[in-house]
């Protein structure tokens, strides 16, 4: 097969498919030489002329340009720039009709021309080749040159090719009917386009270089052939005359027989193509400087007197041509831009010609039919036959209709050069092409479209994205702003409480000391007389009380300085808070204060007041300690606990008061006092080493504080215990007892002092909310457990012979003492158990065995307490048995398991002994287990227990209940109607047994007394460790007490008012235990 | 026997194909919704929240689950074409509770009158206001989707939607005076 070249030189050629022949009209024009024009009137000059970017304006209204002058620059590789066609003055600048079928106004450098035609300074430049190819391509860039076949692509990108470019084709063949103007250059300028040809082969190094020509054009293949002589590479290719030969496609499909792939450009078959005209162009720019302000236009038609080629500098009004080419204007006359096939009907004749600009066609009606009308079309397919694109003109004009623009895509509009041969010979008239321009423009405009749909998703995403960032941030923000404010309330509350704690531990301290003597004399009264004394000894203790609260006032103050000290600097709010609290205190210290003078019993009631603030406060102190125990709750039933226990603790505030105002009326009341006081007293001192204690804790001044304020209030309730103790006291066994506590309670105070102080470090680590502290239990009780062991050991020992002793004095029945006895025996015993399992196995045998002995005695007490009162304390356990069960399922209650646990323990291990000496180890194993296990292990026991024996549970209640009823029965015993009272609940009998074997045996009591003293001292440090199970324990035994009450009240009043203090007195031992543990836990 | 056969055959079959099948169902799995986000694409993204969802992406996600097609007034009735040709529903007419006119439009503040309230930034989908504070604002063009959510919060009205500017760009030619004449 021969190649392109042999056969380029055989005169043989390729062809492309369709095509037509329309009439020739090139003779009109191209008779006669290129003229050139006057000098116009203005030049109106778009900005953009070419296919790319706009350029910057470089010159502004008003300056003077010279010819040739540049007046926009060049910012990237796709602007070209633009220059001022003569020498003038920049008119203005501004938006004017365009050379474009739309008439639209773009932006416009308008010239006045001077009429001097003065150029700007020129470099002539003879040897081109002295330039590299970058400053070639640069001066072609400045000289604005674009292609000026009809594209007006940016011809230095297009000369800025990669090596390996095969053909250079240049386009002479001008193959629309009436144009020639390339003809008359061709003719005219030959020399100069071959040196532009020479200039490309320069800078592209091609391998041959082509230049198509139709044959209609001889003169100027006469003149391109003798000009290119000299060049071996040139051919000067003659091809047949064919509609649309002259587009770029098509003539490459001519020259070389290949056709551009579709979406691909000429340069990937190596070829390049530049018009002819465009060739000249830069020949002029590079050697003689001149750069693209003129072109040869074509004015033609035969509406034209003159028709002929004219040198027009750019920017020149369509209009000037005509006029110089004996145009007469009549309405209906049509002037096209462009040729007849593939030119536009101008709007206006002021548009300027450009860069692109070739011919101006007048015609006549004759010549050119104006647009008829167009019909239906017939199918018979000629336009498929003249595509030269081999499309299918039909269907695209269909889908064209029908907008689906898909379908246009698919049948590749896009390669469609909009050449006009398809409408040319449309017998229905159709003007397909005007379809498929419309087609074009929809289909550019619907993806610009969905370029910028895409964009503004994107956007929109972003923007949401971001959105979702800022509330985040914000939430964030509010939280620890949230955080921050919840911290400050719970610092100034928990500040708050411990200073109603403090209050109240010095008004019982005062108390104390007011009524010690009170106390003395009172306690041998306390049997005899119902109530003497109990005005005076009221308003005693609340002259004593008020006292107290001041104290504690100033206290407070010192210790909320202390406090704001240790916090941060920014939490000035804590401080004001605490103020605020000291206020509120100074208040209720002051209201007892004021009252003194009135009567005593005024002074009394107010102290009652007084006192029942401070407790609500304390209550409420309480409270916002739980508080943050709910967080936990997620279950309702702990919720309900929590407003159990503080329900109960509002009770017991109320019995504080109850009681206090009962003390008023007995004399009794005045020894409870004083073991009140005294047991104050050591609270007091456990507050304030706290207090002091405190500050060290200052990364969680809150949590500790609250948990002290706690502590405090569980003092309170132990103090109150210790008051219902002491009340006991009136029976010999219980005041023994009492005194024991007490000051078991003082050494237990002062351990948890020390704990305090040694281990401040654990309030940080209890959790701001009660959870953590639930959670930090275990180990603290572990701790607490180690401590004691040394202290339970012995302890153990001695509960052991106490416990022997009371057994077989209460083989008949215990007295209530006794029972209270048991309880923080069997409570501590307990804890040893669980103190003993954890840390050596040795000291679990002894503990079992106290516990079993304990265990024993309670259950042999409780059964000889009360057959009768079994019924309804199994009834009792039954129900406060799921109430726990359920409960145990929360951390908050699982402190009350642990109570429970440890009382289930002991009746674990009282029917374990009652039953087989097996369960006792069991307990003892399961005991460990839960000191491993903790909070759930302790669970798991106290089901168990449940299980295993209802009695069990119910002698565990019946523990609680026993102790309840012992101080009911002692108040009882105070009062003799109380006690009947009390005697109609089960429980009383029992107790006022209870209570007359106590008188029996003081002996044991006494032993008791030891004993509860070592327990006590056990209890304290294991109390410490399980002080959150106790409180929770004292509320259940509170609520069982409540219950109790309940029904008591429906029989008394008082009885049940004495109840209730009894509970509330349990409550507060539980509390107090409690508290210990807490500080215990925060020790260790 | 035979029968036994058979039904070993037929078993062992259908676990063949089984297994094919669970095989395939996590080789080829489709993350997300296809149709959702086809129709997503056949959205103009004006993002101007007129169908009542908070964007065009949870309006095609209403579409694929069987909301209405017809209530982007922006997309008009070619994108309720496209959408019913997609999801092989019939095309329905707009819905008349919308405005039927969708040309194309960009919001316009009139920056005399803008107070810089940044009201309108807020409300802005896209993110094509700019300004700040007590600043003038002004609207980026090129951005606009035209969704006018902007217009509505603005306490001065000065921001009113204008159709978009012909360009060259996007310059259409006139096809009305093409005149078609059917034939007997």
């Amino acid at each position: 097969m021969e190649s392109v070249i042999e056969r380029i030189d055989k005169n043989k050629f390729f062809s492309f498919s369709g095509g037509i022949h329309p009439p020739q009209q090139k003779f009109l024009s191209n008779d006669k030489p290129i003229r050139p024009l006057s000098l116009p009137q203005r030049l109106i000059l778009p900005v953009q002329q070419h296919i790319g970017n706009v350029a910057d304006i470089l010159v502004k209204p008003g300056d003077k340009v010279l010819k040739g002058q540049p007046l926009t620059a060049i910012a990237t590789p796709m602007t070209v720039p633009i220059h001022a066609p003569t020498s003038g003055v920049v008119k203005e600048i501004k938006k004017a009709s365009i050379a474009h079928p739309s008439a639209m106004a773009e932006l416009c450098i308008i010239i006045e021309p001077d009429g001097d035609d003065k150029w700007q300074p020129r470099k002539i430049n003879t040897d081109y080749h002295q330039l590299s190819k970058a400053d070639l391509v640069a001066k072609i860039a400045q000289a604005g040159i674009a292609g000026m076949g009809g594209a007006g692509f940016p011809t230095n990108i297009k000369v800025n090719s990669q090596a390996g470019v095969k053909y250079l084709i240049i386009n002479a063949a001008e193959c629309e009917p009436y144009i020639t103007a390339d003809d008359l250059l061709m003719r005219e300028q030959a020399p100069t386009i071959a040196d532009g040809i020479e200039i490309l082969d320069h800078m592209l190094e091609p391998e041959y270089i082509l230049i198509g020509i139709e044959d209609n054009k001889p003169e100027a293949i006469q003149a391109l052939k003798t000009v290119t002589k000299h060049l071996d590479k040139v051919r000067v290719c003659v091809l047949p005359t064919k509609y649309p030969t002259g587009g770029e496609k098509q003539l490459i499909s001519a020259l070389i027989g290949k056709e551009v792939p579709s979406g691909s450009l000429p340069i990937d078959l190596g070829v390049i193509m530049q018009n002819v005209a465009t060739v000249f162009a830069i020949a002029e720019a590079i050697i003689h400087d001149i750069p693209l302000i003129r072109r040869v236009v074509t004015v033609t038609g035969t509406a034209l007197k003159k028709p002929q080629n004219v040198w027009a500098l750019l920017g020149t009004q369509v209009q000037h041509l005509l006029d110089q080419c004996g145009y007469q204007h009549h309405d209906q006359q049509r002037i096209i831009m462009g040729g007849p096939m593939m030119g536009f009907t101008l709007p206006s004749l002021q548009v300027p010609v450009v860069k692109i600009t070739n011919c101006i066609l007048a015609p006549t009606n004759r010549e050119i039919s104006p647009a008829s009308k167009e019909i239906e079309c017939i199918r018979c397919g000629q336009c498929a036959e003249v595509c030269p694109s081999n499309l299918l003109p039909q269907e695209l004009q269909w889908s064209a209709k029908a907008k689906d623009y898909d379908q246009l895509e698919a049948l590749n509009l896009s390669d469609c050069i909009d050449c006009g041969a398809c409408a040319y010979v449309c017998p229905s008239h159709i003007p397909l092409v005007q379809y498929y321009r419309v087609a074009k423009a929809e289909i550019k405009a619907k993806k610009v479209q969905e370029a910028k749909a895409e964009k503004a998703k994107l956007r929109f995403e972003a923007r949401k994205k971001r959105l979702e960032k800022e509330k985040l941030a914000r939430e964030e923000k509010q939280r620890l702003a949230a955080e921050t404010r919840k911290n400050k309330t719970k610092s100034s509350g928990a500040t708050g409480a411990v200073a109603a704690a403090l209050a109240r531990v010095k008004a019982k301290k005062a108390q104390q000391d007011a009524s010690e003597n009170n106390a003395n004399a009172g306690s041998s009264a306390v049997n005899e007389e119902p109530a003497t004394n109990s005005v005076k000894s009221a308003a005693a203790a609340a002259i004593a009380r008020a006292k107290a609260k001041r104290l504690a006032a100033q206290k407070t103050t010192e210790k909320a300085a202390d406090i704001s000290r240790f916090q941060r600097p920014n939490d000035t709010n804590d401080t004001s808070a605490t103020n605020a609290t000291d206020a509120t205190y100074t208040e209720t210290v002051k209201r007892p204060s004021d009252n003194k003078p009135e009567g005593e019993k005024v002074d009394s009631k107010a102290a009652a007041i007084a006192r029942i603030k401070a407790k609500k406060a304390a209550a409420e102190k309480t409270n916002v300690v739980s508080t943050s125990e709910p967080k936990a709750a997620n279950a309702p039933v702990e919720t309900q606990t929590q407003e159990d226990t503080h329900a109960l603790k509002d009770t017991h505030a109320q019995k504080n008061t109850n009681t206090d105002a009962k003390a008023d009326n007995k004399p009794d009341a005045k020894a409870a006092a004083i073991a009140r006081i005294k047991a104050k007293k050591a609270a007091a001192a456990k507050t304030n080493v706290v207090s002091t204690t405190e500050p060290k804790a200052a990364n969680a001044p809150v949590e500790t504080q609250t948990q002290e304020d706690t502590h405090a209030l569980k003092d309170t309730h132990a103090q109150k215990n210790t008051n219902t103790d002491a009340k006991a006291d009136n029976k010999p066994d219980a005041k023994a007892a009492a005194i024991a506590r007490i000051k078991a309670k003082k050494a237990a105070a002062n351990k948890a002092n020390l704990d305090k102080a040694s281990s401040e470090i654990e309030p940080v680590s209890k959790e701001p909310t009660s959870e953590k502290a639930v959670t930090a239990k275990p180990e603290s009780q572990k701790v607490d457990v180690e401590k004691a062991n040394p202290t339970t050991a012995s302890s153990e020992e001695k509960i052991v012979s106490a416990n022997t002793v009371s057994e077989t004095k209460a083989t008949s029945s215990k007295s209530a003492a006794k029972t209270t006895q048991r309880k923080s025996t069997a409570n501590k015993t307990s804890a040893s158990k669980t103190a003993a399992s954890k840390t050596t196995a040795k000291v679990k045998p002894a503990t079992k065995k106290a516990t079993s002995k304990t265990a024993t005695k309670s259950a042999v007490t409780k059964k000889a307490s009360a057959p009768s009162n079994e019924k309804t304390v199994t009834k009792k356990a039954a129900e406060k048995a799921p109430t726990k069960n359920t409960r145990t399922a929360t951390k908050t209650v699982t402190k009350k398991t642990n109570a429970v646990t440890k009382t289930a323990d002991q009746a674990n291990t009282k029917a374990a002994t009652k039953t087989t000496a097996k369960s006792a180890p069991k307990t003892a194993t399961k005991a460990a287990t839960k000191t491993a296990a903790k909070s759930s292990a302790k669970k798991t026991t106290v089901k168990s227990t449940v299980k295993p024996a209802t009695d069990k549970n119910a002698n565990a209640e019946t523990d609680i209940q026993t102790a309840a009823q012992a101080s009911e029965k002692v108040t009882k015993t105070k009062t003799p109607a109380t006690k009947t009272s009390a005697t109609k609940t089960s429980t009383t009998k029992s107790t006022v047994k209870k209570a007359v074997t106590r008188k029996r045996t003081t002996t044991s009591e006494t032993k008791v007394k030891a004993a509860t003293q070592k327990a006590s001292a056990t209890r304290k440090t294991s109390t410490k460790a399980k002080q959150a199970d106790l409180f929770d324990e004292s509320a259940l035994a509170s609520d069982k007490n409540n219950n109790a009450q309940v029904k008591e009240k429906t029989s008394k009043t008082l009885s049940a008012e004495e109840k209730k203090a009894k509970i509330a007195e349990a409550v507060k031992k539980a509390r107090a235990q409690a508290d210990a543990k807490k500080q215990q836990k925060a020790d260790s | 026997m035979s029968i036994v056969i058979a039904l070993l055959i037929f078993g062992l079959i259908a676990v063949v194909f089984g297994a094919l099948l669970g095989f395939a169902s996590v080789r080829f799995k489709v993350e997300g919704d296809p149709l959702m986000e086809q129709i997503d694409a056949l959205l103009p993204q004006t993002q101007c929240g007129q169908c009542g969802y908070p964007g065009c992406k949870p309006y095609a996600e209403a579409v694929a689950n069987g909301d209405a097609i017809n209530k982007c007034a922006p997309g008009g009735d070619d994108t309720i074409k496209r959408i019913a040709d997609l999801m092989g529903v019939d095309a329905i007419p707009m819905d008349e509770s919308h405005e039927q006119d969708n040309t194309p439009k960009v919001a316009f503040i009139i920056e005399e009158d803008c107070i810089g309230c940044t009201k309108c930034i807020q409300a802005c989908p896209v993110d094509a206001i700019t300004g700040a504070a007590k600043q003038m604002h002004t609207v980026l063009i090129d951005e606009c989707t035209g969704c006018d959510l902007c217009v509505e919060p603005c306490p001065v009205d000065c921001i009113e939607m204008v159709p978009v500017k012909q360009t060259l760009q996007n310059w259409q030619w006139d096809l009305d005076a093409i005149e078609v004449v059917q034939i007997d």
